[in-house]
This record gives structure tokens, sequence and C-alpha cells, in this order.
């Protein structure tokens, strides 16, 4: 059976290459990944930090019970969001699943409202009635934030088809996982996405792990660049832990949404270091690839070198970002923890307008 | 002990009334259940029955006595092995003839049938046998506990001597969408064969003729993924109208419905709404078995965030999409194949519009309510005809939206009927009938001389056989035996 499915896919693949009209292997791109100048460097260093601390301390919080429910951490993950967040333009709108906090602070949601959410209190964003999964921002153009495996990916659809209806030149970046990529409505709205054209990017963040289930003990195409295949929508793999890979396929594929093509399909290859949630011990894989990957692709730890080597930056400079940094984190921990609950009247507003 | 019989409210809003009658005299002996007076106003007259046993010592008010005021004492009851000329003696226990406060758990003990309860259920006690820690923690009132008890008059919806004209409901419904398309460029239509087909049941019929392929939009076969294309084009505030062929299809959609149009409001602490109407077809047709045949009414009714609205008129179909159209909030809009080709005369206005969470009383009538709607009506109405030629006055109300539901004008009805019967298509396990009887428990428990009844379709899939199916969906005949059953008759 595993065998049959495995020579499918191949079969697959072959037949994929020939109607891709874009293609790059992760490895291609790297041979000849694109530069950042120093202050996309900076940039990009400053923002994959604030995820990664803002991470580590709700991973402490949720030990410290002041986070309940479900928590899902970014930590490994940040270039993807960070990357192609550089390659937008003001207008442009993003909408993801339940891994979400990434991505709120990479469009620049405020780290105190998002931390409150957590911890469920009255600043928070969804004034403590979301949580974790559910937080949206109208200013920022971040459209949640979502539960539902799957589910964004028609809504994110659906905010393309109102650029398109609106002409406003918009693209919206749709982010999620090789885990919803198996789910029927990805199809549907593929299918639609580039009958009717719209102007949408497909991000899915390929983290090799739909909560404990590798990727080919669910897939039967691997390739989650050639999923839009059969709708003609081109896709291409990218080294999701390189921040520089990913600003530039995001650039070659939201110009595509903006022009009038039609989507297109990102594969990010990336990797989580924390379980799936906070209850989850991640023992379907190995304490030796998770280190190997941070050892060796850490999308930050690949900056801060540029940074030294390159732009020779000191420690001492480097170490300036990272206290600003915690700094903010730290004040939105403070903030969450002391913040107070919402009120009780709140149990029945917002339910209808 | 003696006990002061207070003077009773027939309605929420009575504050005084005649005491038309005795039927008791002083010295009589009575027991629970014993008429002891007869009490009217200019719109009704009920009679005043005892709920306890003893001897009327003493009438204070006597007949014919005009505006007295309620809850004055108007007769003392001795108490078992109570001297009755002491008890008489002693005059009305709360004094003279200012009204005392409403009754409460401590005072004393109102004689009359009807629990006044005159300012709503917040403030009942809770029963003696629950413990303090049983109770819940002191919690915002809920919505759905009615501060005002009186019906909603849906006349006034059409100003008088507006001209009528006669439509069917297919008709209604694509003209609510053509004004509304008209005067809002964000209002767009979606679904299977809406466009160039012209509907699959033609309801959305010229649409693209006028407003082209941009706003009239041909979707493919693929409802879970069309509905979360509307919802999501919904959040940034475009109002897309998205038909569903029929409601049984929209189960492939119904995530996106409840978990991403309804809840987004609240999980998004107000700031994201989908403004948003997902229509067409629900409930049974005709011969299309089980699987194209189910009434969701009640489902959709289950979820907060959501407003669910089933029109049975044109007049009520057209201005109610209209409203759903113009309404911020996700809207679920129930149709019915069989009532879209049926006439009715509906308002010649150039914005004619009807609000969303108010009943219509179809029919005035005072010895029984009978609650429905949709396709319902059309059993509920015939049943009316039938219960007038054998004496029976039925009240028919129109829902016109199951969510919210219009409790208020149930309950006024039903405060003046004492009797209540549903009818429905849908199933009845925690069906719309369920709940319009829980309402009124809640509401108006004791002015009910009998059970609710319901009236629903059978529990069981819908069968593809003829006698089978018209055995499966309620009937006249029903509705009639119904409405004498909770009549006694």
């Amino acid at each position: 059976m595993a065998v049959a499915a495995r020579k499918a896919g191949r079969v697959a693949t072959g037949t994929a290459n020939k109607s891709t009209s874009t293609k790059s292997s992760a490895r291609g791109a790297a041979l000849n990944t694109p530069q950042f100048d120093k202050n996309q460097d900076l940039s990009a260093y400053n923002d994959m930090l604030l995820i990664r601390r803002f991470e580590e301390k709700s991973g402490q919080m949720y030990g410290m019970g002041l986070i309940g429910g479900f928590c899902h951490l970014y930590i490994g993950q940040e270039a993807v969001v960070v990357g192609m967040q550089m390659a937008t333009i003001e207008g442009d709108q993003l909408i993801t699943g339940y891994r979400d906090h990434g991505h709120m602070l990479a469009c620049g949601m405020d780290a105190k409202g998002v931390m409150a959410e957590l911890t469920g209190r009255r600043g928070g964003l969804s004034k403590g009635k979301g949580g974790s999964m559910h937080m949206f921002s109208k200013e920022k153009h971040f459209y949640g934030g979502h539960g539902i495996v799957g589910a964004q990916v028609s809504l994110g659809t659906g905010i393309a088809f109102a650029n398109h209806y609106r002409e406003n030149g918009n693209v919206c970046l749709t982010y999620f996982g090789d885990g919803a990529a198996n789910q029927g409505q990805v199809y549907e709205s593929f299918n639609m996405a580039q009958l009717w054209k719209l102007p949408v990017v497909y991000v899915i963040e390929n983290n090799r792990y739909a909560m404990g289930t590798s990727v080919s003990r669910a897939s039967a195409q691997t390739d989650f660049s050639k999923r839009g295949v059969s709708f003609g929508i081109p896709g291409e793999q990218v080294d999701g832990m390189d921040v520089r890979a990913v600003y530039a396929a995001g650039q070659r594929a939201i110009e595509h949404a903006r022009s009038g093509k039609g989507p297109y399909i990102l594969e990010m290859q990336t990797y989580r270091y924390r379980g799936h949630s906070m209850s989850d011990p991640a023992k379907y894989r190995t304490k030796d690839e998770v280190a190997r990957m941070r050892e060796e692709h850490d999308p930050i730890e690949q900056v801060r070198r540029r940074l030294l080597e390159t732009w020779k930056l000191s420690e001492d400079e480097l170490k300036a970002i990272d206290s600003r940094v915690r700094e903010i984190v730290n004040e939105a921990a403070e903030f969450a923890t002391h913040d107070p609950e919402p009120d009780p009247s709140e149990l029945y507003t917002d339910i209808l307008l | 002990m003696a006990i002061d019989i207070l003077m009773p409210a027939l309605s929420p809003t009575m504050e005084q009334g005649k005491l038309a009658k005795w039927l008791k005299k002083e010295g009589d002996q009575v027991k629970p259940g014993d008429v002891l007076a007869e009490i009217e106003t200019d719109k009704a007259t009920m009679e005043v029955e005892a709920i306890d046993e003893g001897v009327l010592a003493k009438i204070l008010v006597s007949d014919g006595t005009d505006n007295v005021a309620v809850n004055t004492p108007i007769a003392i009851l001795a108490g078992e092995g109570e001297d009755v000329s002491a008890a008489a003696s002693k005059g009305p226990a709360q004094g003279g003839g200012e009204p005392p406060p409403a009754p409460g758990p401590s005072s004393p003990q109102p004689a009359p049938v009807p629990d006044m309860q005159a300012e709503g259920m917040t403030d009942r006690p809770a029963p003696s046998s629950r413990t303090e820690s049983d109770q819940p923690v002191a919690q915002p009132a809920a919505p759905s506990v009615i501060t005002s008890r009186t019906s909603y008059n849906a006349m006034a919806e059409i100003p008088e001597g507006t001209e009528l004209v006669n439509m069917t409901v297919r008709e209604a419904l694509r003209d609510a969408m053509a004004e509304e398309m008209r005067r809002d460029g964000s209002v767009l239509v979606m679904g299977e064969e809406v466009a160039e087909y012209q509907g699959a049941y033609k309801v959305t019929q010229g649409l693209l003729q006028e407003f082209g392929a941009k706003r009239v939009i041909d979707t493919p076969i693929t409802e879970h993924g069309f509905a979360g294309v509307g919802v999501g084009a919904a959040f940034t505030g475009l109002r897309p109208v998205v038909e569903f062929m029929t409601f049984n299809f929209a189960m492939q959609a119904i995530d996106h419905i409840i978990n991403s149009a309804a809840k987004t409001l609240y999980m998004s602490g107000g700031q994201l709404g989908a403004p948003i109407v997902f229509r067409g077809p629900n409930g049974a047709a005709a011969r299309v078995g089980a699987q194209h045949s189910h009434d969701y009414s009640a489902w959709y009714s289950n979820v907060p965030g959501l407003k669910v609205i089933a029109p049975y008129s044109a007049s009520d179909a057209k201005g109610l999409l209209k409203s759903a159209i113009r309404d911020p909030n996700p809207i679920i809009f129930l149709e019915n194949e069989i009532l879209y080709g049926q006439s009715f005369p509906v308002p010649k206005l150039d914005d004619f519009t009807v609000p969303i969470g108010k009943a219509r009383i179809h029919r005035e009538g005072k010895d029984v309510t009978i609650v429905s709607f949709s396709i319902g009506m059309t059993y509920a109405l015939k049943a009316a005809q039938e219960l007038e030629k054998e004496g029976i006055d039925a009240e028919v109300i129109d829902l016109r939206t199951i969510r919210p539901m219009d409790t208020e004008t149930i309950v006024a009805s039903v405060m003046k009927t004492g009797r209540c019967v549903t009818v429905e298509e849908g199933f009845p396990q925690s069906g719309v009938g369920a709940e319009v009887a829980m309402r009124i428990m809640e509401n108006a428990f004791d002015y009910l001389d009998a059970p609710v009844v319901r009236v629903t379709g059978k529990d069981v899939p819908m069968p593809y056989a003829a006698n089978l199916e018209k055995l499966a969906l309620p009937n006249v005949a029903e509705v009639v035996q119904a409405a004498k059953a909770v009549c006694y008759r």
C-alpha cells in the first residue's frame, strides 16, 4: 500500500514537472540566494528575534499556568513570516491558522495585546475572548487566527476575492501548514482562485509534522509546491529557514498575484523546534533531528552570523538589540500578568452587531 | 392565619380592573380551584380561582366595583380552624386601600391563580430545595429574558393606503436582491447556477443581465469552498448573498457558517464581523427523499452569532431579505421551495423592509395560540379556519425570525389565550416548537391552561414513497386535533 502510494507520488511528480511553469528546488534556490543589505538583515534579525523571545516567554508563562488551553509556538519558523512580510506593501492582507503569534508580531500588532490575549485579560487584542488562536487586526490587515485546520484557506481566498472585486491592487497571503494542505477545501479554493485569477499567495509552512504525523506518513504528494498542478497554479519550494530566500520567493509570488495572473504557491521548508502544542512531548522525532536543525539551520543564527561577519557589528551592538527585544517581551508579559480579566458584562457583548 | 386575596392582573400592562361578580359569598367554604369571582377589563374577563382552603371570611371589594387596582386585597380567607369572625374583623393584612407591593416569597399569599411576576423572571426565587452552591453566580441578564410583554404590531410595517400588488415569493426575493444591489455596490450574489442559468429555482432571474458577471457569480459545485470565500469577502466589508441550491448542501459548508461567520465577531472582541446572507430553500420539497428534505431551522437557531429568518409570505420574504442584506451580522435566510410559486400581496413601496426579530400576528383570536413559520403557516392558517367552524377562535403567530425569537409576542398571546400549539415541518427533538414551549414555561407558566403541544415532522428520515412522505409531514388535521386537545375539546 505504502509502496503504491509512493509510486503514485513519483508519477505525479513527473507529470507535474512538465506542467508547472515555475519550478525551483530549495537546493537550487540556495545556490543563488539573494543577498540582503545591512538594513534588511538588521530588520529581519530584529523581527525574528522578537518572535523567538516572545514565544519563549509564552512557553514559560504557559508553564506557570498563566496561559490556558492551547498554545502553539512558532519557534524555528520565524524566517517564513518575517521574510514574506518584507515582500508586502501596505494594504496586503495575511491570514493563518492557529500557530499565529509570529504572524501577528510580524505585521506589527502590539506584543502586549497579543500576550494579554494569551492570558485571557481585558487588554488582549480580542478583549480576552478569543485566546491564542483567535486574534485579528483590521488596521494591520491581519484576518486571524483560525482554529479549524484549513478554514483560513477558503477565507483567505475570499479576502483575495474582495481585492479582485474592489480592484485595489492588494494581495492576500494565506498561510497554512503541511497538515492543512490535505483538507478538501484547500483544493476547492485553489480551483476558484485560479478560475477567477484571484490575487492570493498560498504559503504552505511545511514544518514536517502535522501534529505528530510526519509528512511522508500523511501525504501522497510530499512536494507541496506541486499541489496546485492540476489547477495550473505555479509553485516553488523555498528554504524557509533562510529569510533571504523567503523574501525573494515572496516577491516573485506576490508580483505574480498582484499583476493579475492569479494565485501562487510557496512551499516553505521549515521546522518547528517545539511540540505541536505545549502538551506535545514530540516523541515522534529524535532529539538529534531537532538539535541538527537548530545548530545548522537556525534562521536567526544565520542572520546573526552575517551581522557579525559581513556587516561587522560588534557583540555589544547585537546585545543591545537583544535587550531591547527582551524589554518589549518583558513588558508584554508584565502587562499580561497584571491586566485584569474581562468584566463579567463582556460575556454578552460582541455576539451581534 | 388569615390570607388576603389580591386583585389579579390579566396582563402585564393591566393596572386596574372591574370586580364584576362574586361567585362565593361570605361564610362559604372554599377549596383550591373554586372560582371565587370574575374580573374584567376592556379587553377580557377572567375568573379568580382559590388556591387555598378555608372560609371566605370577608369580602372587601363588592360586586361591580370599577377601577380596582391590581394587588389590592379584595377578600380575606380564614385558614383551617381559624375563627372566621376574628379573621374578618382584622381587615386586610396590609391595611387600607393602598395596593401592597407585588407579591414576593414573603408577602401574603396571593389567591388568584395568575402569578403576577410583574418584573420578569430574573427576580424569581430559586426553588428552596436548591442549595446556595447550586445556584448560578450573579450573571448579566441573558437576552432571552423578556423585559416587556407587548405583542409587536406588524400592521404598522405598511403605511395605511399603500397599494398592494400580487407577486410570488420567488419574485419578491429576486426584487429584494435587485433593489439592494442597486442601492449598494458592495452587495453581490454568488452560488451554483445563480447567473447564466438564472437560478436553479429561478430566484436570481435577471440579476446577471442587470448587474453583470462581476456581481452575480456562478461558482463551481464547491459549497465548503465558496461559503468560506463568501465569509472571507465579508470580513473585508463586502456583502455577499450566498445562495445554496438547497440548505441540504450547506451541510458541506456548515463549518464556515458557524465557526467562521457566527463566532468571529465574538472571538475578535467585536473587531471583525461578517455581513453575509446565506440563503436558499430549506426543508422538504416533494418526493426528493431524505437527503434533500431536511429542515435546518432548529439547527441554525441554536447558534449565538447568527440570525435565522424563515419567512412565509412574499411580502415578508422581500422585506426581510432586504433587512438581512443590510444587517451587519451573518444571516441564515431559510426559504421554502413549495412557497416559491405562491402569490401574496406585497406593498408597492420604493423601499419596503421588515424588521428582523419580530413575529407577526397573522390572525387574531382568543382561544388558542398557534405558533408557526415558513411553510408551517399553511397548516396553521388552514387549521384556524377549520377551528373557527367548530367555535374555536385561534390566534396564529408567524414567527418570521427564528433567532432572535420574538418571545414577547408569543407570551403576550399565550397570556391572552392560555393555550398554545406549535407547528413546524422539522423534527420534534430540540426543535423550534420545543424552544417555543420552553419560553412559554419560563415567561407565562401560570397563564397556561393546558400543556403546550407540538405538531412537527415525524421523527424519521424523510421517506420517498408518496404515502409515507405524506405521513411524515405535519398536516392540517393534526393541527386541528392539537388545538382542540389544548382547549379540552
